[in-house]
């Protein structure tokens, strides 16, 4: 592991120099404390900058060598009322000097910029935790509006925790005066002058946001010096003042993580970098046609910046043109993408199940978000299993891929890349909005160590009818695959066409008659069925009684609640499924070793409803529909009352 | 060269010399006897050795209707998607493989009811497609119940006391929607038919070409009054890029505009005015005598319907411009290198 910064030991030569180059140093005499983990929550009014405060606090944590895991909160308003409850907007992120896999049940710290921020998140905070408030924005009338009668700094309401009361936007707008600066521009800054002061406080690299605000106002030079000069004020406040008497370091995770070169990554970033190498892997141009829908946007906007990938992205009409243009992209040869949240997904059943009949593939990518309808736009949710499932007219199999991890969507999106090439398929991607938003370290991959998904198209006539004439049968199959051929447009003699209606059997040639629609429809659920998949794999070292079984964006909470029972001497087993159709092989197998198996979702039992189905398994859910991922505290109790059962 | 021809070029030729045969596929042909369908398959297959494009890089895609089942009867590459969303699918074959002539082929029902989002954004995007909109004012499919083409107070199985929703004129319908080329024909007339369908294929982005076609079971009769010699002489203007707009018996009524409210009428053509008749002009940047063209035909009866390729414009083609775009990033930002593409600009080394 390196390291970009030497101990504040090192730096204490007596010099006023606080800059080496760019990078900045505590210097003072300050007490330092070691501590192992810590939990930061950023949260402020949605115009405030909560979300690109706690992304740069991520950053500069990230290249320190800490493992972290973040969650972003925000409204589904663009600019919520403000000063406002509902207004809100908060970031979380947990960093360690160990392998971490939650963002964390409670905050250590909470920067509250405002009074709704402060009565938003401050039930969530333990006792003892650190509160550091913007004083000026704690007006009467600001207080009153999200019902303080009397000042909770003043109060004594605040007596269990270590409360830092600091006028950031006065100490903004004084450290600004140089600059030709209105007020309210120079208080816009004051999100910088807050993660200056956390910086301060947590020994932060500081080299990478002066870069990154350098970059970002590259046409503003004096917004960029303004924002600069805002966060050293921040990072000097800490180091001058009084109320902050001591700074916490936290080792970079140097034995969390195998050798390699490492970044940050979120899930909707990790899964459109997963759909560009399949595309490499695959030899295949990649088309995404979508239409804009809250959490999946943002893997519109990633893919459309890398046209020189060959990466095609077509904003649709509506979501049902969306993948109506991938699945025509798919026809002429392309690896196709639709990207959607749970509404967008019901839009699109009809064209699923054309492309289920078609038997072509379609990689459809639903980043689940809180329903039904419109429901929590912003929030996580799991609740689009059976959707992905069942959702359609007739019987139209489709394959499910679950990523578990921001950095696992990558990795996720190869393995749905490879199923739906090789069996010629639509296959669900199931992300959601934790994993899409929350963000991890990520040991960066050689190109050379990814699968390869070559495909080869039809080239020539396939059959011979009994008068001796080879002819090309577009439904004549694999037979270990049972995959048809893929004979794109522009090839010479294999022109043949394809539809939504019954078809014979091999020809393909429209055929309503019952035996074939029988066989047909019995085929199309076996070649789904028989799709290759690993084993699921049982993190078991205790020989235990009671199986937790998940899948998705849960694993982090359920390998920290997992690991507080071993811990307490409790054991317990593991296991994260990540194909929901087909299962694994062995999944019955596994389920039947157990007495007791638990399945933790944010539904209401979706997966809890298939085991019990397919296995006849008595497994239990525990469920959580609140639009937040599992807290690890309350899930290790909820198994524990479980197991003792 | 021009945008036409050059986007012509990028679709393979035929090697050897096509005939009609060469695009009549095996399977056995399922429309109601004496339906117009079959004039347009017939004229579609006859005309395609014109166009002389390699058969395999030729697709025809439908959504459903009577009319949707057009590919299975096409030797070509083909697609019978699902309900008025031919447009969309069509969208993103022809906009990823430049090298197909991509053809919609769709009804009133499919095209202008369910899936009438789609068509408005092919047309505003010119896509290179050419779409065939069979206009039978009827579902045909679902055994007879009005459509969004139908006349007012159209009797019905599901309007038993007549319809109560005025009709798209589609032509009308197109032109507002930006379409940079809008035709009108008929089933019956096959010369007609296959001339529009040639300036079509020629007209680089989206052609749409609305093709009266008579349900014998259904509507039967629906557009006799452009079919019957001596009414049709009367009822139909037939347009010709820059030929005065003169129709009727020996030429006798002619098109001009209001010099008052600018709006077009018909007239009786007379030595004082024939100065004034409308001169056709297809190529014109503003749509606007188009749309007043395609408002002259009355709804109910059809009298003064034009034919013929009402506008035929050439604007940049949204498959071209979304190539152009990749080769823009290429030039700007080389080859993607996925490997650098991963790393980012913000890594750090844990070493064993």
């Amino acid at each position: 592991m390196t390291s970009q910064v030497s101990s504040p030991a090192e730096q204490a030569d007596g010099t006023d120099e606080t800059v080496v180059g760019a990078q900045r140093k505590p210097v003072g005499t300050k007490d330092v404390r070691r501590l192992d983990r810590v939990i930061i929550r950023f949260a402020g009014d949605s115009g405030d900058g909560m979300q690109l405060t706690g992304d740069r606090f991520t950053s500069e944590t990230a290249s320190f060598g800490n493992d972290l895991s973040t969650l972003p909160n925000f409204p589904a308003e663009i600019r919520a009322p403000a000063g406002t409850l509902p207004g809100v907007s908060s970031f979380q992120l947990h960093f360690a000097d160990h392998d971490i896999l939650t963002p964390g049940d409670a905050p250590n710290v909470l920067v509250a910029m405002n009074p709704a921020a402060l009565k938003a998140n401050v039930g969530d905070l333990p006792r003892g935790a650190e509160i550091i408030v913007n004083t000026d924005e704690f007006t009467r009338r600001a207080m009153q509006k999200v019902g303080y009668d009397t000042s909770p700094l003043e109060d004594g309401s605040l007596d269990g925790y270590h409360l830092h009361p600091v006028p950031l936007t006065t100490l903004t707008v004084e450290a600004l005066k140089e600059f030709d600066l209105s007020r309210k521009e120079a208080e816009r800054s004051k999100n910088m002058f807050a993660l200056g002061l956390l910086s301060w406080m947590y020994h932060r690299p500081t080299e990478g946001t002066e870069k990154f605000l350098k970059a970002k106002f590259a046409k503003k030079p004096d917004i960029a010096a303004a924002n600069i000069a805002a966060y050293r004020a921040g990072w000097n406040f800490g180091e001058t003042t009084e109320d902050f008497a001591v700074s916490y370091e936290v080792a970079p995770a140097a034995t969390a993580f195998p050798p390699g070169v490492y970044r940050n990554i979120s899930g909707n970033l990790a899964l459109s970098y997963g759909l560009i190498a399949a595309s490499r892997q695959a030899d295949l141009p990649l088309f995404l046609g979508s239409y804009p829908i809250t959490p999946a946007s943002d893997i519109l906007h990633e893919l459309s910046r890398h046209k020189n990938f060959g990466v095609r992205t077509f904003q649709a009409e509506d979501e049902i043109a969306g993948i109506g243009a991938a699945l025509g992209a798919a026809f002429g040869g392309s690896l196709a993408v639709t990207t959607t949240s749970g509404p967008g997904v019901a839009l699109k059943s009809e064209t699923i199940g054309l492309a289920v009949s078609l038997e072509l593939p379609l990689l459809v990518v639903d980043i689940q978000r809180g329903g039904p309808s419109t429901g929590l736009p912003t929030k996580t949710e799991q609740a689009d299993l059976l959707q992905s499932m069942y959702g359609r007219n007739g019987e139209a199999p489709v394959p499910v891929v679950a990523p578990r991890t921001p950095a696992d969507c990558f990795g996720a999106a190869l393995e749905a890349a490879r199923i739906a090439l090789t069996y010629r398929t639509p296959v669900f991607l199931l992300s959601d909005g934790y994993l899409a938003n929350g963000s991890e370290p990520w040991r960066v991959p050689d190109p050379d160590e990814l699968p390869d998904l070559a495909v080869r198209f039809a080239q020539g006539t396939n059959h011979t009818l009994d008068d001796g004439t080879e002819v090309f049968w577009p439904y004549k199959r694999d037979p270990q695959t049972l995959a048809r051929p893929w004979a794109v447009p522009g090839t010479p003699g294999l022109e043949h066409r394809i539809g939504g209606i019954e078809k014979q059997d091999g020809s393909g040639n429209i055929s309503y008659d019952p035996a074939n629609h029988d066989f047909m429809v019995r085929t199309r659920q076996a070649k789904i069925d028989g799709i290759d998949v690993p084993d699921l794999a049982v993190d078991d070292p205790d020989g235990a009684r009671t199986l937790v079984l998940g899948w998705g964006s849960t694993y982090g909470p359920i390998t920290a609640a997992v690991r507080r029972l071993r811990t307490a001497g409790v054991p317990v087993a593991q296991a994260h499924l990540r194909h929901l159709n087909p299962f694994p092989a062995n999944l019955g197998e596994v389920l039947k070793r157990y007495d007791k198996v638990v399945v933790p979702e944010m539904n209401l039992g979706q997966l809890a409803t298939l085991i019990r189905a397919k296995y006849l398994v008595d497994a239990r859910s525990y469920n959580q529909v609140n639009g937040m991922p599992f807290k690890a505290e309350q899930l290790a109790a909820a198994l524990k009352e479980a197991i003792d059962d | 060269m021009t945008d036409a021809n050059a986007l012509l070029q990028l679709v393979p030729k035929a090697e050897a010399k096509q005939s009609m045969k060469d695009f009549k596929s095996d399977q056995e042909v399922r429309w109601c006897p004496g339906c117009g369908d079959y004039a347009i398959l017939a004229a579609v297959q006859g005309f395609m050795p014109q166009l002389g494009l390699a058969r395999e890089n030729v697709v025809f895609v439908s959504g459903i209707g009577c009319s949707s089942r057009f590919p299975y009867y096409m030797n070509t590459y083909g697609m019978h998607s699902i309900h008025g969303r031919a447009p969309a699918i069509a969208t993103g074959l022809a906009s990823s493989r430049r090298d197909l002539s991509v053809w919609v082929v769709t009804g009133d029902g499919d095209a202008l009811s369910i899936g009438g989002n789609h068509l408005i954004h092919a047309l505003r995007r010119n896509v290179n497609l050419k779409i065939l909109l069979f206009n039978n004012r009827i579902y045909g499919l679902t055994k007879g119940q009005y459509s969004p083409t139908s006349e007012v107070g159209k009797i019905t199985k599901s309007t038993p006391m007549g319809s109560l929703d005025a009709p798209f004129n589609p032509v009308s319908l197109a032109i507002g929607a930006e379409a940079s080329f809008v035709a009108r024909t008929v089933d019956s007339d096959r010369k007609h038919l296959t001339e529009v369908l040639r300036q079509a294929a020629e007209h680089p982005g989206t052609a749409l070409v609305e093709i009266y076609q008579n349900c014998n079971i259904f509507n039967d009769g629906a557009f006799e009054a452009l079919k019957d010699r001596e009414r049709a002489e009367e009822a139909v203007i037939r347009l010709e890029h820059g030929q005065p707009i003169r129709f009727g018996a020996d030429g006798a009524k002619g098109v001009v505009r209001d010099p008052a409210t600018g709006d077009l009428e018909v007239v009786t053509v007379t030595a004082a005015n024939e100065g004034d008749v409308l001169v056709h002009d297809a190529h014109s940047t503003s749509p606007t005598t188009a749309f007043a063209l395609s408002r002259l035909a009355d709804p109910d009866t059809l009298h003064h319907t034009p034919i013929g390729v009402l506008r035929s414009v050439e604007r940049p083609v949204y498959d071209t411009l979304m190539a152009d775009q990749l080769d823009t990033a290429v030039e700007r930002d080389g080859k993607g290198d996925l490997a650098a593409l991963l790393a980012g600009t913000d890594t750090w080394t844990v070493v064993g």
